[in-house]
């Protein structure tokens, strides 16, 4: 168990690098196109991440979803608007914002870290099993079917509202 | 494996998170950044649906739940970005700064 | 019969109807309807007032008794008989009827309920009054009167008083007041306000005759100042010359210091007799009776001996007499001689008991009324010596005359006095009618050194002059030897003591009297002409006049013969007739009547021949220290200061008058100024500055609290606006931050 365990270890440390380090870069560089490209990086890196914790599912409607869908709408986006390819000095707000923002989030971090370190400091995750994904369907059809039709019916709305909101006419 | 690690990580991308989101001038870049927070929160969910699930055996909750919070993401992607399309319509620009009519 | 007495008012109202027809239609008839309405309406009322006393005549001599006498005893206290009502009737120390009570103040019927029955009253009235024989029985006047103002329990009335000095001097205004309206026609001849004066003088008979007929004080109040009113209107009939509107001022204005004391006078003896009437016979009964507060009838009697003082030319509010000569003769005999001047005198009759009591008459030893009046014909002979003008000399003659009526008054001698009024009033204003004729035939002047030897060219005038001036000297058997020579009388013998320094006073004006009406007389009709007209005699309209007057003067001295004179007796029905139909019996103190007295007599005509004597050598013959004043320094003084009528007018415009209009009247404007209207403007500014800083406090602390609190919402709503300016971003940062601080409390303190 200790030699999995090593691996994991392992595997998660240095997919969270990677995670935190993309994370970083998206909210850093001064290219539209790059920040989303580096947002694909985040987003495998919670893919993998969620195989770690034998969520298989979730990783894979993670790259389904997010990788799949999403970056290509943020894609769509960046073209639609126009934005200046290449390295764009306007996107950034102004130094005084940056640096409030900088004092805010690490204020969070602190504190965040802090309760977490003093909560939950030794717990460990004990046998994570096997997460079967018939189980995850067994619990969204049974236990979670209202919150899954009204999710439906949200996909719906925000379909009909992003057609409404974008049209031209 | 700690559940610690995964917690602090989510924090970790939460922070940046709100960063982008504070700093960022552009628009999408905001959108983007809630996409990092949103996908903390999800780390979150998976790990204490991990840990919840491997001393209760018969439970998915946080699996479930990161779905809906993917599926939710990406409606309100759709939308947002929709927005930001209509704005850049209507000003030829997404400054977030420039669309401050509702102020007091 | 008719009673005329009962109607009495027709009189006077007769002559008021003359002045309104003279007034609104004698322009448009002219002179002569003018003159005819005012001769007839005064010959009628000549008529009347003989009517009027032939019947008080017949009262005295049968008089009422039983029942109409209490109805007339009541009706002379102004009730009507009809009331029940109780009337105590003391009369000046009678007996008393046991039977009556006096209240706390007599007369005062108003609040005693029981009945009044003629039995009591006329007991009472039948008691006699302290005189010896039984000829005078208490006889009450005839009153009419009538209530034309009522408040609460005060009734103010208007009414008519008949008695015999009423009747005697009704028929005295009337015929002078005819005889100045016949002079007048030929006076006045082509004067330009010719119908002006008339009504004048209508109304001037009709406010004496209102005057003397008066029942009550307030009423003789009226008459007092209509009289003055109308006298100012006279003296200044001329006013185009300033020095007549002046002299017609002067009169009005000193009259008017008197009228002061008279006012006084009427309300203190009103209040002193109880508050309840006015009626003069009320207030003498009052007076004389038992409970009569002598204090404050003393200042009554003072107070309207003030009134006699200005209106009868007393010292030292004589000096308005002789200036009033500025108006024309006739007035100046009717008015300033004979009938206004004696109102002072007639007062001081009417109201003899108030004077009486309060003044204590005949016991007391201050003896205030005939001291003044004796001090007064002391002053107005002496000044009657300096005077060039001939009118003039009458008027300080006439000034000393009414010195003699009210001293006479004053020690007592009530008939005496009434009686030279009654003489006196005939011959000055023969006397003045007279200067009046001398000065129309010299060219209108009345300076004596123009004149001279005027016997020859007006004889008629030089006559009647002559007789007059010897009445007025008192030389036996005129007039004024039988009236002056009663007021010496009564002077020497007083009530109880001996007035000694009043007698004095009369026999040194019976000399001065004498010898300046003999200056007069000589320097005016004897000698040579000095003037530059050609005198002749004056027209009929002037000199009969004179000689009625004359006839008069020398007549009427007979109507008061006494009873015994140098030991002739007549039949008794035939002496002091006067004194039998003219002093009242009724509410009048018990006075001793002197009797003749032979040696006083005697002495007095031997002064008076000295005077005519001395001033004929002086004068006429021209011997005698001519031009003393001139070389001698003590004579000079002394004329000048007679010259300037003892300083008194200097006294009285410069230094009073003066005094006032100078520095009083600046110290009074600047205390006005500064201190009254200063208070008041300070009052005013400081309110103002009051309300200033009200204001200020106002604006600082109310409004600046309101506008604070304004301020205060927008204050905060600017920092709250910035919390909306719209930048997602900044929502954001702020929910965020907000996140970390709730995070930080929560994980730390809580």
């Amino acid at each position: 168990m200790l030699a999995v365990l090593v691996a994991q270890n392992i595997a998660f440390y240095i997919i969270a690098a990677l995670i935190v380090f993309g994370a970083v870069r998206v909210v850093t560089v001064k290219n539209v196109m790059h920040a989303a490209l580096w947002l694909v990086l985040v987003l495998a890196g919670v893919a993998a991440q969620y195989i770690l914790l034998a969520a298989e599912f979730v990783a894979i409607a993670q790259v389904l979803v997010y990788l799949g869908a999403i970056i290509v709408l943020f894609l769509f986006g960046v073209m639609l608007t126009r934005t200046k390819a290449g390295i764009d000095e306007e996107l950034n707000n102004s130094k005084t914002m940056r640096i409030g923002a900088g004092v805010i989030g690490v204020a969070l971090l602190a504190l965040m870290t802090y309760s977490l370190w003093d909560g939950v400091r030794d717990t460990e995750f004990g046998n994570l099993g096997v997460q079967r994904t018939s189980e995850v369907s067994d619990s969204i059809f049974s236990t979670f079917l209202l919150p899954f039709e009204v999710l439906s019916v949200l996909l719906l709305a925000a379909l009909i509202g992003a057609v409404v909101i974008a049209r031209r006419d | 494996m700690f559940l610690n690690q995964f917690l602090i990580l989510a924090a970790i991308l939460f922070c940046i998170g709100v960063y982008g989101v504070i700093a960022r001038k552009n628009a999408v870049l905001v959108l983007l950044s809630i996409e990092l927070i949103l996908n903390a929160v999800n780390i979150n969910l998976v790990a204490f649906g991990a840990y919840w699930h491997a001393n209760d055996t018969a439970n998915m909750t946080g699996q479930v739940f990161a779905l809906f919070v993917i599926a939710v993401a990406a409606a309100e992607v759709g939308v947002g970005l929709a927005l930001v399309l209509l704005i850049y319509r209507n000003r030829q620009s997404i400054d977030i700064n420039d669309v401050d009519m509702l102020k007091g | 019969m008719f009673d005329l007495m009962d109607k009495v008012w027709i009189i006077p109202a007769l002559m008021a109807a003359s002045f309104l027809v003279i007034l609104f239609f004698g322009k448009r008839w002219g002179t002569r309807a003018t003159a005819g309405i005012g001769i007839g309406a005064v010959s009628i009322c000549l008529l009347l007032s003989v009517v009027v006393a032939g019947q008080w005549i017949n009262r005295v001599n049968n008089p009422p008794t039983g029942a109409a006498l209490a109805a007339d005893v009541l009706r002379a206290n102004g009730l009507t008989p009809q009331t029940a009502e109780t009337i105590h009737d003391e009369i000046g120390g009678a007996t008393k009827n046991s039977g009556e009570t006096v209240a706390g103040t007599p007369s005062s019927p108003e609040n005693t309920a029981s009945e009044v029955t003629a039995a009591e009253v006329t007991a009472d009235d039948q008691s006699a009054h302290g005189e010896g024989g039984g000829e005078h029985k208490s006889l009450p006047p005839v009153v009419r009167t009538a209530t034309w103002l009522q408040v609460g329990d005060l009734q103010f009335e208007i009414g008519t008083l008949v008695d015999g000095l009423a009747a005697m001097m009704l028929i005295t205004v009337c015929i002078i007041s005819l005889l100045v309206h016949i002079y007048s026609t030929e006076y006045l001849r082509g004067d330009v306000r010719f119908t002006h004066y008339y009504a004048f003088l209508s109304l001037f008979t009709a406010s004496m005759l209102f005057y003397v007929l008066s029942s009550n004080t307030l009423q003789m109040l009226v008459g007092w100042e209509l009289v003055g009113v109308c006298s100012f209107g006279l003296i200044g009939h001329w006013w185009e010359k300033k020095e007549n509107t002046d002299a017609a001022l002067k009169a009005f204005i000193t009259n008017r210091v008197g009228d002061i004391g008279l006012i006084l006078g009427v309300i203190i003896t009103f209040f002193a007799a109880g508050g309840t009437s006015f009626n003069v016979l009320h207030l003498n009964e009052y007076a004389l009776g038992n409970g009569a507060n002598t204090t404050l009838l003393l200042v009554g009697a003072l107070c309207l001996f003030g009134g006699v003082t200005s209106k009868s030319g007393q010292f030292p509010l004589h000096t308005w007499l002789p200036d009033a000569m500025a108006g024309p003769t006739p007035v100046s005999a009717l008015i300033h001689a004979a009938t206004m001047v004696v109102a002072g005198v007639y007062l001081i009759a009417r109201l003899y008991g108030v004077f009486f009591s309060g003044l204590a008459i005949g016991s007391s030893s201050l003896h205030y009324v005939a001291f003044i009046g004796g001090f007064t014909t002391i002053v107005g002979g002496l000044l009657a010596f300096v005077q060039t003008d001939l009118k003039k000399v009458l008027a300080y003659s006439t000034i000393s005359q009414l010195g003699f009526m009210v001293m006479a008054l004053g020690v007592g001698a009530w008939t005496a006095g009434v009686f030279h009024l009654f003489t006196h009033a005939f011959f000055k204003a023969c006397l003045f009618l007279g200067a009046g004729s001398v000065s129309h035939a010299c060219h209108h002047t009345f300076d004596m050194r123009e004149m001279g030897g005027l016997r020859k060219k007006m004889p008629i005038t030089h006559a009647t002059f002559l007789i007059a001036t010897l009445a007025l000297a008192g030389i036996f058997p005129l007039a004024g030897f039988w009236s002056k020579d009663e007021i010496l009388a009564g002077a020497s013998a007083g009530q109880q003591n001996a007035y000694t320094l009043m007698l004095i006073f009369g026999l040194i004006t019976a000399f001065l009297t004498a010898a300046y009406m003999g200056r007069a007389y000589w320097l005016t009709f004897w000698g040579d002409y000095r003037g530059h007209g050609k005198p002749h005699e004056s027209p009929r309209a002037i000199t009969w006049p004179l000689m009625v007057l004359a006839a008069c003067a020398v007549l009427l001295g007979f109507t008061n013969f006494p009873k015994s004179f140098f030991g002739l007796k007549l039949p008794g029905g035939a002496t002091t007739r006067f004194e039998h139909y003219v002093e009242p019996t009724f509410a009048f103190p018990p006075l001793q009547h002197a009797e003749f007295t032979p040696w006083l007599a005697v002495v007095a005509t031997i002064l008076a021949a000295t005077g005519l004597f001395i001033s004929y050598q002086y004068y006429e013959k021209n011997r005698g220290p001519h031009g003393l004043t001139k070389r001698n320094k003590l004579a000079h003084a002394g004329f000048t200061f007679l010259e300037n009528k003892y300083y008194l007018d200097t006294l009285y415009n410069g230094v009073i008058v003066g005094s006032i209009k100078g520095p009083i009247a600046r110290a009074a404007n600047w205390f006005n100024q500064n201190v009254l209207d200063g208070t008041v403007n300070g009052v005013g500014t400081g309110a103002r500055k009051i309300a200033g800083v009200v204001y200020a406090g106002d604006q600082l602390i109310i409004d600046g609290a309101v506008n604070g609190s304004g301020q205060v919402s927008q204050g905060a709503g600017q920092l709250l606006r910035r919390m909306q300016t719209g930048k997602v971003q900044q929502y954001a940062s702020i929910l965020f931050a907000g996140v970390v601080v709730l995070v930080g409390v929560l994980v730390f303190v809580v």
